[in-house]
């Protein structure tokens, strides 16, 4: 007899029942509750892409993920002046998954997210000793296309900054700036998959002309990230993308997050330690410049490493 | 909140619902084996059934896990959390059932093959009831229904009605034959094992109560 749970099967093997994870169904859609009665055969679907990354760690997941890093960081160091930022900061960034960075205020973690698309060379007595890598590139290379770079590695801001214009142009920028469409029609397309995929869609697209700055915030954080999007960017930075939304708009933004990432890479800078345990697969703990701990979320929340971590996460210190 | 707007708990969620299923049938599947091992003396049965009782708390350990990290990451609320502290519970007592099972097979290996008492068809009905309880408290659990489990509570009494004739019967069979005390004495282990298993389903009785109204109470 064949008990099947989904993915997860009850086979005999040996005349003794053995559970086994299984990944010969797919795609049959979740019974929130399912009959539990002991014979009746139930299918769920669980994810079950199981994968080791590079950096050592597995993950599993509904999308496929490829274990190569998609950054990979290299004893960096940032120093504003003569002040270091960030000091011997050296990991892996999985692609296709959301990498949470979480550390008191002034910790550096916003520092590193825009290290990683050289958002800091416009601040004046910035510099940086170190190497990051985005696929294999060195992208403080000098021969590096920084508008190219911007375009792969996007960023979504703490306050939603929409342009004082309408829907479809703050949609529309990225492409017509870039070249990325040939005509109208093309343009039309980009701009309504982008507002399909942050779940806008249905909301405005009898509204496109209207001026963006006349909807409520959370709607405005996801017509940014359709900007994003737009552009087609590899990796999503995001620097406290809820701290100016309600608990709803927050959980919407979240919630876009897991749905992205199955074709983006997301790496999210928050104050919010419950947003980071909730949404990430992996956390790193950022204190005084330093990366303390890069750990899987799960870990990082119910067994930290480092005592430092402990003491945050609990609220000992911070 | 509109449904769907967390789905990243909602199908972790799911997960550890269904490995609870998955265990609570393996733990089935124990006691019958145990049972059947015991009626046919097949030791190699009562072999197996103990070498499952390794998967069984396995399968433990991992949904302790699951909880541990919904509870962590997931700040689950209300009846959601009383929903993940019952299964808390509700897989320690299966991992007990699946050590009871494992010693009534254990049992069966140490009686080999010494003749069997035919008198004990009331034992089979003991485990009958008791398996019949399991499923029906995991009905309750699924279906969220605090009747169904102060109902199979009111069952376990004849489990404790039956468990007092078979040990009754056997005092006197071994105050006659001195010959009959090992044997009896290893049926009365047997005996006790499935009244204890029926004792660790109001135990879940108890948790599927907890869990749909929010109150705690003990069951007699």
């Amino acid at each position: 007899m064949v008990v099947t749970f989904g993915e997860l099967v009850l086979t005999e093997v040996a005349s003794a029942p053995v559970l086994q994870l299984d990944n010969r169904i797919t795609n049959i859609p979740i019974n929130r509750y399912p009959p539990f009665f002991i014979d009746e055969i139930i299918a769920v679907k669980i994810p079950l892409h199981k994968v080791r990354l590079s950096n050592g760690y597995s993950v599993k997941s509904n999308h496929m993920v490829d274990p190569q890093p998609v950054f990979t960081i290299r004893d960096l160091n940032f120093y504003y002046g003569a002040v270091r930022a960030l000091s011997q900061i050296s990991l892996e960034i999985p692609p296709n998954l959301i990498t949470a960075l979480i550390g008191p205020s002034g910790c550096g973690k916003s520092t590193f997210l825009r290290c990683l698309n050289r958002m800091n060379d416009t601040i004046p007595g910035t510099h940086i000793e170190g190497q990051i890598f985005l696929k294999g590139m060195d992208i403080y290379s000098p021969d590096v296309d920084l508008a190219l770079l911007r375009q792969k590695v996007g960023m979504v801001f703490q306050k939603p900054n929409p342009f004082p214009q309408s829907v479809f142009d703050n949609v529309a920028y990225g492409p017509r700036v870039v070249g990325l469409t040939r005509n109208k029609k093309e343009l039309e397309t980009i701009v309504e998959r982008s507002l399909r995929q942050v779940a806008l869609w249905d909301e405005v697209k009898d509204a496109l002309n209207e001026n963006a700055l006349s909807f409520s915030l959370g709607e405005q954080q996801r017509l940014c990230i359709a900007r994003l999007l737009a552009v087609q960017p590899e990796v999503i930075l995001m620097d406290e993308p809820a701290s100016a939304l309600d608990p709803i708009a927050t959980l919407r933004i979240e919630e876009l997050m897991v749905e992205l990432k199955q074709n983006y890479t997301i790496i999210v800078v928050t104050h919010n330690m419950q947003q980071a345990a909730r949404v990430s697969d992996f956390t790193g703990f950022f204190w005084l410049g330093e990366l303390v701990e890069f750990s899987p979320t799960a870990n990082m929340f119910t067994r930290p490493e480092k005592r430092l971590s402990e003491d945050y996460i609990t609220g000992k210190m911070g | 909140m509109s449904p769907g707007i967390r789905s990243v708990f909602d199908r972790e969620f799911d997960e550890v619902r269904v490995k609870l299923a998955g265990m609570t049938k393996l733990v089935d599947v124990a006691v019958e084996r145990s049972m059947n091992a015991l009626a046919e003396r097949d030791t190699k049965l009562a072999k197996i059934v103990i070498d499952g009782d390794l998967e069984i708390n396995k399968q433990r350990f991992q949904i302790e896990e699951d909880c541990l990290a919904l509870i962590a990451t997931q700040q689950p609320a209300a009846t959601d959390l009383r929903e993940i502290i019952a299964i808390l519970y509700m897989i320690v007592e299966l991992e007990r059932m699946g050590d009871y099972a494992a010693g009534i097979a254990k049992t069966v290996i140490l009686m080999k093959e010494e003749p069997l008492l035919k008198t004990f068809k009331k034992i089979f009905k003991m485990a009958e009831l008791s398996r019949q309880m399991l499923a029906d408290s995991m009905q309750a659990f699924t279906n969220r229904d605090p009747v169904l489990a102060q109902e199979i509570t009111d069952r376990d009494n004849k489990i404790d009605e039956l468990y007092k004739i078979v040990f009754l019967r056997l005092l006197k069979i071994m105050a006659k034959d001195p010959d009959m005390v090992t044997r009896c004495t290893y049926l009365m282990w047997c005996a006790h094992n499935l009244e204890r298993i029926a004792d660790r389903v109001i135990n879940i009785s108890e948790q599927v109560t907890f869990m749909t109204t929010g109150t705690l109470k003990e069951f007699e």
